[in-house]
């Protein structure tokens, strides 16, 4: 148990050595101000709303309340997208040059790379994951133990994107075939008698690899969502397939299936938009080096790491473009199958 | 999302039924086989890891955590996480600082958005306005921009010498606010919303003001929404690398715990003594939150699930 002892002994050492719990005391105390400060603020308005004057009192107590949204949307949010959209189309000095980042996006060898990139990831994660999810709900459904079995793959959704990069990193890790591998799946792959192999170095099986770390994350919304809508299929209509001699094949298609369309709309196209904004899992695990970078990364390094702001701007334009259309299709078919049912 | 969930009335059903309920089970066994397997597979590289955390660096570098059990291999120890938690230096990861960060941050940021969006929401429900329904269409409609076409104008504003609080907390708290705003709006506008008219005319004839009806009756009924998107957005905060990465200066003195763990991994990318004990000093929180208010956090899930 030396261990311990050497935890506790440094413990203390860095209690009395080190300014951490005076400078944790301050962080922590500063929350605490700035809580209190909000807290004031928010009073303020509610004392004003509450003595506004008599005539048009409706109105002023409505902006009282949506005022501090209000404000922090169009400052925070509206004003800025406008801004990024005019930066798109200048260059770094702020000169108009019209299309000129994004002809350099839709022609240059690595934002071409980019962008086939985040094309496979968008057909990959969705699909992989519903289906997955989808099956693994089916089969859990009213079995023994749904509940643990439900928290052992939904685990992930709570876990942070870095966390996850490193959890699958070590997976990954790499060894050369004369040393004991450490990795899991390297391990794999010397009991089958293969040699090991650099995962997340080798293009372009290595944007498929990252691609499972997103898969592993997102299988558990999925699953969620689905076996949700499953429990809402009526009985009924099973038990009628079944006397008409449907298999549960047959069921599964021909009943279930339809029945939680709408659900399987939202799952896709939810897990479609995480999947173009996520930038965290391909920073962590390779930083976008080996071919593996896609536009929420190049967005961030251009616009951050390289000092190329505009053409930054102009994939955060891109990745709103790649969202748009699937935000409307989702917005659309909801509301039509609300008005089926 | 129907939550109708037929209730099982097995004191009911006949024989008949019961022998092909039964039937069912045992021809599904393909079927349990196959979810166990993926949760197997689910659980594996989470578990692995923990192992690992545990394993002295040797041991930890020279034979995989699948054969800890063979007395060669056997050994544990906590000096990984006493390294990267407690030991300062300049090279040292330092963590529990970094803790402490994510706590700073991901509280009020959580706190700011719920308490902002609760009013305006109340506001678009409750007091009649012309404009208020186009108004609340516009923030519903802002759930599509990507953060990311807000983060180089709002640095921008951030480093402004009138406002000069970029690298500070108070930066992080303000963008986490501003990107929870439109979901949180739109899910407490739902919830908020379909509170019986006849309780608010009540209150309104016992001449209760907009505040004390906000207070005494929107929040305590809103509670069991407050929850589910207070636990989303503090998970979403505590998780988040790209608004840390923008806002946070990346120093021991304000950049939380992610951050500083996506640093590791670039400087220690073979120091799997070091990289397996910060992942999971990292994700500890966001799994006891999991693990404890699951209900809830299916709840919010189920409510919405589009952000940022």
């Amino acid at each position: 148990m030396l261990s311990v002892e050497h935890l506790f002994a440094s413990g203390r050492l860095a209690s009395a050595s080190s300014s951490f719990w005076s400078d944790s005391g301050g962080k922590l105390g500063g929350a605490l101000i700035a809580v209190a400060v909000f807290a004031a603020v928010i009073g303020l308005l509610m004392f004003f709303a509450d003595h506004a004057p008599k005539r048009n009192r409706d109105f002023i107590q409505l902006i009282l309340f949506v005022l501090p949204a209000l404000v922090l949307l169009s400052v925070g949010l509206v004003w800025p997208a406008v801004q990024t959209v005019w930066q798109s189309f200048t260059d770094d000095n702020g000169k108009f040059i019209a299309f000129e980042n994004f002809v350099t996006i839709a022609t240059d060898p690595t934002m071409r790379r980019v962008l086939i990139n985040t094309l496979v990831w968008v057909a990959l994660v969705p699909t992989l994951s519903s289906s997955i999810g989808l099956a693994y709900a089916v089969f859990i459904d009213k079995s023994k133990g749904e509940k643990l079995l439900k928290s052992l793959v939904f685990m992930p959704m709570a876990i942070s994107f870095v966390g996850a990069s490193i959890i699958w990193g070590f997976m990954y890790t790499y060894r050369a075939p004369a040393f004991p591998q450490i990795g899991f799946l390297n391990q794999l792959l010397v009991w089958a008698g293969l040699p090991s192999q650099q995962f997340t170095a080798s293009s372009p099986m290595n944007t498929f690899y990252l691609i499972i770390i997103m898969v592993w994350i997102q299988t558990g919304f999925a699953m969620v969502i689905f076996s949700a809508a499953i429990k809402g299929v009526p009985g009924e209509l099973n038990e009628a397939a079944a006397l008409d001699g449907a298999n549960a094949w047959q069921r599964f298609w021909n009943v279930t299936v339809p029945w939680i369309r709408g659900s399987i709309v939202v799952v896709v196209t939810t897990i479609t938009i995480a999947t173009l904004k996520v930038f965290d899992i391909v920073r962590t695990v390779t930083g976008g080096q080996f071919n593996t970078s896609v536009v929420a990364n190049e967005m961030y390094s251009r616009a951050f790491r390289l000092g190329q702001p505009s053409l930054g701007a102009a994939l955060a334009v891109v990745l709103f473009l790649m969202v748009f259309p699937i935000i409307m299709y989702n917005v659309r078919t909801l509301r039509r199958y609300k008005e089926a049912h | 999302m129907s939550a109708a969930v037929a209730p099982e009335q097995v004191g009911t059903l006949d024989p008949a039924k019961k022998t092909q309920r039964v039937k069912a089970r045992l021809t599904s066994r393909g079927a349990t086989t196959a979810a166990i397997i993926i949760a197997a597979l689910w659980t594996l590289p989470t578990f692995g890891l923990f192992v690992s955390s545990f394993r002295p660096e040797d041991k930890l570098s020279n034979s995989g955590w699948w054969t800890v059990l063979t007395p060669e291999h056997w050994g544990w120890t906590l000096s990984n996480y006493h390294a990267v938690l407690f030991e300062s230096g300049a090279s040292s990861a330092s963590l529990g600082s970094y803790f402490v960060n994510s706590i700073v941050i991901s509280v009020p940021a959580t706190l700011f958005p719920l308490v902002i969006a609760l009013m305006a929401a109340y506001a678009f429900a409750w007091i009649p306005f012309k404009g208020s329904s186009w108004i609340f269409v516009t923030v519903f409609a802002l759930q599509i921009v990507p953060l990311q076409m807000a983060l180089i104008p709002l640095i921008r504003i951030f480093n402004s010498p009138w406002l000069d609080i970029s690298g500070s907390f108070a930066a992080v708290w303000v963008a986490h606010t501003i990107f929870g705003l439109p979901l949180a709006i739109f899910l407490l506008h739902n919830f908020i919303s379909e509170i019986p008219r006849e309780i608010m005319e009540a209150a309104r004839v016992d001449g209760a003001s907009h505040t004390q009806m906000f207070l005494k009756i929107i929040i305590p009924l809103s509670l069991p929404a407050i929850a589910s998107i207070g636990i989303f957005q503090f998970l979403w905060v505590w998780n988040d690398l790209l608004v840390a990465l923008v806002f946070s200066g990346g120093g021991v003195g304000v950049a939380p715990v992610t951050q500083r763990l996506a640093q590791l991994a670039g400087q220690y990318g073979n120091s799997w003594e070091i990289l397996t004990a910060a992942a999971f000093v990292s994700i500890i929180v966001p799994l006891i939150v999991f693990f404890s208010l699951q209900k809830y956090f299916v709840r919010g899930l189920l409510a919405g699930s589009t952000k940022g």
